[in-house]
């Protein structure tokens, strides 16, 4: 059968790689992948770089410079469907930090010559430029998820993602609670799940690396933290990482941070 | 009633796993008591004991070497009669159609050592739901139909059990195969046996134990009223239904999703919650697909999410509707109050919700109407 196989393609903004590495990664489910769908565009894993239109893009990566700027108007432009992979695509990802800082400081301070530095005062999710017609979550993203999203799309069915909390991972898991019985803090219960709870499956609070979960009540999850004895530098802190600048996230930090 | 030492509660575990049980107890795992298997008394929770209060457990260390001192912990049974995540078939392509073949053949035979009286009464609330015979889970009655149980009496209460008032524990009545009550008196450790059914008796039979005396009878007893007397946490459900259904509309909803994360942990913990998700999925070729049910929770937004909209969005909502039917609608529904008092979604709750607290709260309102 000569069906034509939809085009995929997969492009970096202003990150680390990591995300669009967990495709490379899926060894083993790599080949049944590109037996759905054509490699067009993929930098980072082959040469032969196609032209669009795309079928599916993954956009991994936030936007930080005007060039991105460009580039993800483009992308939009040539992609009929556009998912955006990982934190930083999503959520500006930890070099968001910046947000809250003069960036021009920054530059002064670390370039030699920053008067060729040309950069956004803010680093900012793929969606605050172009529409996005889904997100996948995650500090890197899960390479099952991505998997999945692909196979969705693939066999035209919904992708299998909850948007739930992370609290109900750990409790399919059997995990014993680690804010409950150590008094740890754990973001699990406002973060998205997606990393099969890994963090507390080895006893250790949640650092919300998926960003907040479908209906996240942060302050009443930061006046738990206060009263479980942590200060408003410790609750600041927990909230402004990896997702800091997602909504619900930021206006926490904010609130702690005085 | 018998007699049994600790030699013999080590022979009990034998004799099941000779009969081919999986004899499931419970162990220490991360800091909590939680249920798995085990081979000997060994591996159950000797000297330990829980304190438990709203958002808070611990173990602490005894000064005896009590074996069921421990009340309740983050786990119910229902994770084995009602797994958390369950294949149910799967089809492959074939042609033009496609084969269905079933995936749950297995029948496993467990035995329940350390059932609590109210934990026991959550297994009774389950069999409502999925033994109900029109709409019948073979999944849950091919496990539910084995089970051995071994109810242990409590002697202590946690901070958040309030088995009393719901009429469920500290005692377990019946629906037992064997129970036992642990008794610590000076030099004295031995456990009260009764017999609940023939396989029970059959099974113990098989032990050496003793007649119990009427002072033994009676320390057994007084063990049980210290848990009784001890229960700190009450709920009053004199006309729980009506106050629920009266109340819809109260501002107690708001303030509680004020506090609540809508994490879903409550219903995790919950021995009664029964609500799935049916997932399909797809090898990515398409010809290979498969039925997945795991457990959901109304606190989860999709979960109330259907053709053409949510209707449940507001945190308000899903933790009413938890509660409501909770404690009021599954008695029109089943016939009987879907909590055992176990305090579990106090104890496992983040932010330390109480119910009973909300129950009062709601009662004691200006705000309440009372029909």
């Amino acid at each position: 059968m000569a069906i034509k196989k939809p085009k995929l393609a997969v492009f970096k903004m202003s990150s680390c790689d990591g995300c669009q590495l967990s495709l490379l990664d899926a060894e083993d489910e790599l080949l049944d992948v590109l037996g759905g769908v054509e490699l067009a565009y993929f930098p980072e894993a082959s040469s032969k770089m196609m032209k669009g239109p795309y079928d599916i893009g993954l956009v991994e990566g936030s936007i930080t410079t005007p060039r991105n700027v460009e580039e993800i108007r483009q992308i939009r432009k040539d992609c009929k469907i556009l998912i955006t992979i990982g934190a930083c695509a999503t959520a500006g990802g930890i070099q968001a930090l910046r947000n809250w800082k003069d960036t021009r400081e920054f530059t002064k301070i670390v370039y030699a010559s920053p008067e060729y530095i040309s950069t956004l005062d803010r680093s900012l999710p793929v969606s605050s430029f172009v529409h996005v017609d889904y997100e996948l979550r995650g500090c890197p993203i899960n390479k099952y998820q991505l998997i999945e999203v692909l196979n969705a799309f693939l066999n035209r069915r919904k992708p299998n993602i909850p948007s739930y909390s992370v609290c109900i991972d750990c409790k399919l898991k059997g995990n014993v609670c680690v804010m409950t019985s150590q008094n740890q803090m754990c973001l699990g219960p406002v973060t998205h799940t997606g990393c099969n709870a890994l963090c507390p499956s080895y006893n250790r609070g949640c650092f919300g690396c998926y960003g907040p979960m479908d209906s996240p009540n942060t302050s009443a999850l930061a006046s738990q933290f206060k009263q479980m004895g942590y200060g408003k530098f410790d609750i600041m802190n927990i909230f402004r990482s990896y997702n800091g600048y997602a909504e619900a996230f930021r206006k926490e930090s904010e609130a702690n941070e005085k | 009633m018998k007699t049994l030492d600790k030699i013999n509660l080590e022979k009990l575990i034998g004799i099941l796993k000779q009969e081919n049980y999986t004899v499931i107890g419970p162990v220490i795992k991360d800091g909590a008591v939680v249920y798995d298997e085990i081979d000997s008394i060994k591996d159950l929770p000797e000297g330990w004991e829980d304190e438990q209060e709203a958002g808070y457990y611990r173990l602490k260390k005894r000064n005896d070497n009590a074996l069921f001192s421990y009340v309740v912990g983050p786990q119910s049974w229902k994770k084995f009669l009602f797994p958390q995540k369950l294949k149910l078939w799967q089809a492959v392509r074939e042609g033009r159609g496609f084969n269905i073949e079933n995936s749950n053949s297995a029948e496993p035979k467990y035995a329940f050592l350390g059932i609590r009286s109210c934990e026991l009464k959550a297994v009774f609330i389950q069999d409502k739901v999925f033994d109900n015979g029109m709409f019948a889970d073979s999944y849950y009655n091919n496990i539910r139909k084995n089970i051995f149980i071994i109810s242990v009496n409590c002697t202590r209460a946690a901070g958040t059990c309030f088995c009393v008032s719901m009429k469920t524990g500290p005692k377990a009545k019946n629906g037992f195969d064997l129970a036992l009550t642990e008794v610590i008196n000076n030099n004295e450790h031995y456990f009260v046996l009764e017999q609940g059914s023939e396989k029970g008796t059959e099974i113990a039979s098989k032990l050496e134990t003793n007649d119990a005396d009427d002072k033994q009878i009676k320390a057994a007893e007084a063990a049980v009223k210290n848990a009784e007397l001890n229960m700190k946490r009450t709920m009053n459900t004199a006309g729980i239904k009506e106050l629920l259904y009266n109340n819809h509309d109260h501002p107690i909803w708001s303030q509680i999703a004020s506090r609540c994360l809508s994490c879903a942990n409550c219903t995790m913990v919950c021995p009664t919650c029964f609500c799935s998700n049916i997932e399909d999925t797809t090898d990515l070729t398409g010809n290979h697909t498969e039925r997945w049910r795991r457990w959901d929770s109304c606190f989860s937004l999709d979960y109330s999410k259907v053709a053409g909209g949510n209707f449940r969005t507001s945190v308000k909502a899903r933790y009413r509707q938890w509660m409501t039917h909770k404690l009021a609608s599954w008695i029109d529904q089943f016939g009987i109050s879907g909590c055992v008092g176990c305090g579990r979604c106090i104890t496992w709750c983040p932010v330390g919700i109480d119910l009973t607290k909300e129950v009062e709260n709601l009662r004691n309102s200006p705000k309440t109407i009372n029909k």
